[in-house]
């Protein structure tokens, strides 16, 4: 690709624009007459998220600018470096994930804000919050990483806050949310700490330059990937999604799961093939059982969710679970000498976040657009949108393609280059191989399985059959910025799963993968391999095949015309109400109960007998939960234990005055004993 | 070459589509006889659809496109899977080399379509047809993948005719541990897919067991016309894949018009003879409690893990 003449400027010149086009979204939002707050700045959001999409192209493909340095004005005792913001290929890749995301968002939220997300403070955050994850990949050191970091994080903070007036669930949500949040900062402030004190650096450059070994580089390793997974959400770490994405403004929602959490991914990226590159074997094998448990568990609670956009986002935990498996996978074969493979195995890795990032913002846009015109989130009280919504539903619809993995999309493409990774192993030599890699191709084929039942449930029974409430039988279509959002969404899934060729040859720079070509001009051919995929030729045989049948089936519906009946056959009785259609609780029930082992579902009966005899009922009322294991086995033995010594703490802090001076006296007792020794 | 493989797919096509209600009937008749009942002959099959294809499908208010689509989404989705099944010949259209996870895409593709059209009747016979239809496609997958991973292990790839090919080129792997354990575990993934005893019962006509005929209630006409050619499709190609993994002879290496003739003639014997013994084993056998079906699953699981396994020990 270095053929490719990218002007030099570029990247800095982005990067610039991006800075500036912030500041101007914040100004604007807060100076722009309420009228036109939204349309305005989200316009300049658009913008800023263009930007980065062309910078991260630029760098994707080996463009270098100087770099921007901003010099750190702040009145501290030791002067610090300035920040440096220079993404190389990889950070360019992640940039331009980051922009596109940001840009359709921005896009949907024009038509979308309303009420407090559409306030001075609203807008200013997701300003704040899209410049700041944009701006994470090009840090070439810590401290700008972690500074982009923490705006990313708190712009997202205050967004997830926009309804919180109105919604008592969106306080407890934002509390899990900040509190992991803040929890991944630590992890990530306290390995970055470690590696910086082990090679007396903060750069990029410096810690790789010192190519750490041993326990610092362990203990690095431990606290980052705690930090990345977290921000990633992966199991066990995984608690804030389905809590954050449900509740966050639907705009917001699509760019926190299909960019923000990618920031996790790159993390990981980061650390293990730049700036840790030769760590000992069992760090990739911690990677996979991270991953592949975060994409099993991820899949089955997201399979057995009513609430749409929970379901989402406990489909991210499974799709960034699929990510990270690939990178370990990846990492396992360079470890063991078949570097073609892993190759293969880490572009599998960017093309699943990139078709992920793709996907899912239609997926949780489309869900808003839904949210907007019903007012319900909950699969069971929807139904029959495919008639009244016909834009977010054919949107909606391609996103679930893709997120089911199916040809031909952009997922399609990504678990394909995945499972030829898997199957082109060589493990005849290593018995560790032979055990991993097969175990997780199954992981992977039941995961993949259950995404397809996943989505089918959330299109089904959200999109086809009647409408079950009236509020969805009212049903309306979105407005223009947000159809146009949706539409532009679902052509990108498409069109990555038909020209995935291009494309991935790119992303093989980005991991300096070599055995990675175009077939033709739009199929992909992994020559490391030796397959080839062409969704071109595919499509084009599908249309030859599809000609004459649907030839044939106009002729018979010319001579056979389709009859309207005044009522759906309903099994021939004609009393049916949309209150005995299946609904999402149902379709999944007999999931639940064959893996009614790992879900723990509880079912209420409630049954209403008649005044008159016991034998008559009156209304039967049936409750299905189905809570997060690891949430009751993990999370609230740690909130009892921190609420226990908080009480513990309580004791010691009793009010009286007398105690406190003590206090105070004591310490400094212990100040002078310190000093004089 | 392109014209070759071109003309290689029209007679995959052709075949399949005048083979498959003959590979029904047979089928049907088989179990007829075996069961004491004289059956409606080989070609009642091409009778229905004749009549169904002629018939007007009917369609309620509020119904969205899907109900229209779903059909022939399907019948797509089986041609597809027949084109690309090396049926006759292993010559395949240069960049479409039937690669055997984009074949699983084409035909989940066609499973999705059915659970759709389930859940548009809006009806409960529907949703609970689409529910098991979907439960039993996710957890076959596991299956479905291992085994095609098992037989790609010794040919280096997962393309369908380069297998088909390399087990022609080495007779004797056909009897390893390997191939027998994928090809059983195949098996059980052909039978769970298209619907046979002992995961679904196909004559099953409003029962609170069926899964298929749940999805399809609602059709009618042309539409169910569509939707059974589809799924018998679906046998054939499915039915013809394990018969050309498990008895690759015949299969022509070329496009020349006798190794075609051959080929063709071959597929013919090989799918007759394989769905009469399909049909003669559903008259033994019961339909499982749906929630004994993951344990038959399960067991295919098993088999296609330890052909993966076994693959490295033996290669």
């Amino acid at each position: 690709m270095t053929a490719l003449e990218v002007p030099t400027h570029l990247v800095d010149a982005g990067l610039i624009a991006q800075l500036l086009l912030g500041a101007l979204a914040v100004l604007v939002a807060v100076a722009a007459p309420a009228r036109l707050r939204s349309v305005l700045t989200g316009s300049v959001v658009v913008l800023a998220g263009i930007a980065a999409a062309v910078t991260g192209s630029a760098a994707l493909v080996g463009a270098v600018g100087v770099g921007l340095q901003i010099p750190v004005v702040l009145p501290l005792a030791a002067p610090l470096e300035p920040l440096v913001l220079a993404p190389d290929r990889l950070g360019g890749l992640f940039m331009a994930l980051a922009g596109v995301v940001v840009a359709l968002a921005a896009l949907f939220g024009i038509g979308y804000a309303h009420g407090p997300a559409a306030s001075r403070t609203g807008w200013t955050a997701f300003s704040v919050f899209a410049v700041g994850m944009q701006l994470v990949p090009a840090a070439t050191d810590a401290i700008t990483f972690l500074l982009a970091w923490e705006l990313m994080a708190g712009g997202s903070t205050a967004l997830l806050l926009a309804d919180h007036a109105s919604r008592e669930p969106v306080r407890r949500s934002t509390v899990w949310y900040s509190v992991m949040t803040h929890l991944s900062f630590l992890f990530l402030l306290a390995g970055f700490g470690v590696l910086a004190a082990a090679s007396g650096g903060t750069s990029w450059a410096s810690i790789s330059g010192a190519a750490l070994t041993g326990t610092p580089a362990t203990t690095a390793f431990v606290l980052l990937v705690a930090g990345f997974a977290t921000k990633a959400g992966l199991v066990p770490v995984h608690v804030w999604l389905p809590r954050a994405h449900p509740e966050a403004p639907s705009h917001m929602s699509a760019a926190m799961s299909a960019a923000m959490v990618k920031m996790g991914v790159y993390g990981l990226l980061l650390l293990t093939l730049r700036l840790l590159p030769t760590g000992p074997r069992w760090w990739s094998i911690v990677l996979i059982a991270l991953g592949t448990v975060s994409a099993l568990y991820g899949i089955l609670q997201a399979s057995v969710q009513a609430d749409l956009k929970q379901l989402l986002a406990y489909s991210t935990t499974e799709n960034l679970g699929l990510i990270t498996t690939a990178i370990g996978v990846g990492l396992l074969l360079r470890d063991s000498g078949q570097p073609a493979v892993a190759d293969v195995a880490l572009v599998a890795a960017l093309l699943l976040a990139v078709s992920h990032a793709a996907f899912k913002s239609v997926l949780f846009l489309g869900a808003g657009s839904v949210l907007q015109a019903t007012g319900e989130r909950d699969l069971d009280l929807l139904g029959g949108l495919a008639a009244r919504m016909p834009w977010t539903s054919g949107a909606f619809g391609v996103g679930a393609l893709g997120a089911a993995a199916l040809p031909v999309t952009g997922g399609f493409v990504a678990e394909w280059v995945l499972l030829q990774a898997l199957i082109h192993v060589g493990a005849q030599a290593d018995r560790l191989l032979a055990i991993v890699i097969p175990i997780t191709m199954g992981i992977v084929a039941l995961t993949i399985g259950l995404g397809l039942l996943t989505f089918v449930k959330a299109y089904g029974i959200g999109f086809l059959a009647r409408p079950r409430t009236p509020a969805a039988a009212q049903a309306h279509e979105a407005g223009p910025a947000m159809r146009s959002a949706l539409v532009l969404g679902a052509v990108l899934v498409v069109g990555l799963g038909l020209a995935p060729g291009p494309l991935t040859q790119a992303l093989a720079g980005a991991v300096s993968a070599g055995g990675v070509a175009t077939f033709g001009v739009t199929g992909l051919s992994l020559e490391a391999v030796g397959v080839v995929l062409h969704p071109v030729a595919l499509t084009l045989l599908a249309v030859a095949v599809l000609v004459p049948l649907v030839a044939v089936n106009a002729v018979l519906a010319r001579r056979h015309p389709r009859r309207d009946v005044t009522l759906a056959w309903g099994c021939g009785g004609e009393r049916t109400s949309p209150r005995m259609e299946y609904n999402a609780t149902s379709y999944s029930e007999p999931l639940v109960r064959v893996f009614r082992g790992s879900l723990q579902a509880s079912h209420v009966v409630d049954v209403v007998h008649h005044d008159q005899s016991p034998l008559l009922v009156e209304q039967m009322t049936y409750t299905q939960e189905t809570g997060d294991v690891i949430e009751h086995r993990l999370y609230q033995p740690a909130t009892r234990l921190a609420a226990r010594i908080g009480d513990l703490a309580r004791t010691v802090q009793n009010g009286s005055i007398h105690r406190y001076v003590g206090f105070s006296f004591a310490a400094l007792v212990l100040v002078l004993v310190v000093v004089a020794l | 070459m392109t014209i070759e493989s071109l003309a290689v797919i029209v007679i995959h096509l052709a075949l399949a589509v005048t083979l498959t209600p003959v590979l029904i009937g047979v089928m049907r008749t088989t179990r007829a006889r075996l069961e004491g009942r004289v059956g409606g002959g080989v070609w009642q099959p091409w009778r229905d659809l004749r009549k169904l294809l002629s018939k007007q499908p009917t369609r309620a208010p509020g119904s969205t496109p899907v109900l229209t689509l779903a059909p022939i989404l399907l019948m797509a989705s089986s041609l597809m899977l027949c084109a690309l099944i090396p049926l006759v010949s292993t010559v395949a259209l240069p960049g479409v080399p039937g690669d055997l996870f984009v074949v699983v895409g084409v035909l989940l593709l066609g499973t999705v379509a059915l659970a759709l059209l389930g859940l548009e009747s809006g009806t409960a016979f529907g949703g609970m047809g689409s529910s098991r239809h979907m439960v039993i496609a996710a957890l076959v997958e596991p299956t479905v993948l291992l085994s095609i991973y098992a037989l790609s292990v010794p040919a280096g790839t997962s393309a369908l005719a380069a297998i088909v090919q390399a087990r022609l080129a080495d007779s004797a792997s056909l009897l390893n541990p390997v191939s027998l354990l994928a090809i059983f575990a195949l098996v059980v993934v052909v039978i769970a897919e298209t619907g046979r005893l002992p995961v679904d019962n196909p004559s099953t006509h409003l029962e609170l067991t069926m899964i298929h005929e749940a999805m399809i209630l609602e059709s009618g006409g042309r539409d169910l016309g569509w939707l059974e050619l589809g799924s018998w499709l679906r046998l054939t190609a499915l039915l013809g894949v394990v018969a050309n993994l498990a008895l690759p002879w015949g299969v022509g290496q070329d496009a020349a018009p006798l190794s075609l003739l051959v080929g063709v003639a071959a597929i013919t014997v090989k799918l007759l003879v394989l769905g009469a013994a399909l049909a003669a084993a559903e008259v033994f056998i019961a339909k499982l409690r749906l929630f004994r079906v993951p344990e038959l699953l399960a067991g295919s699981f098993v088999m296609a893990f330890l052909s993966v396994s076994a693959s490295y020990l033996v290669f």
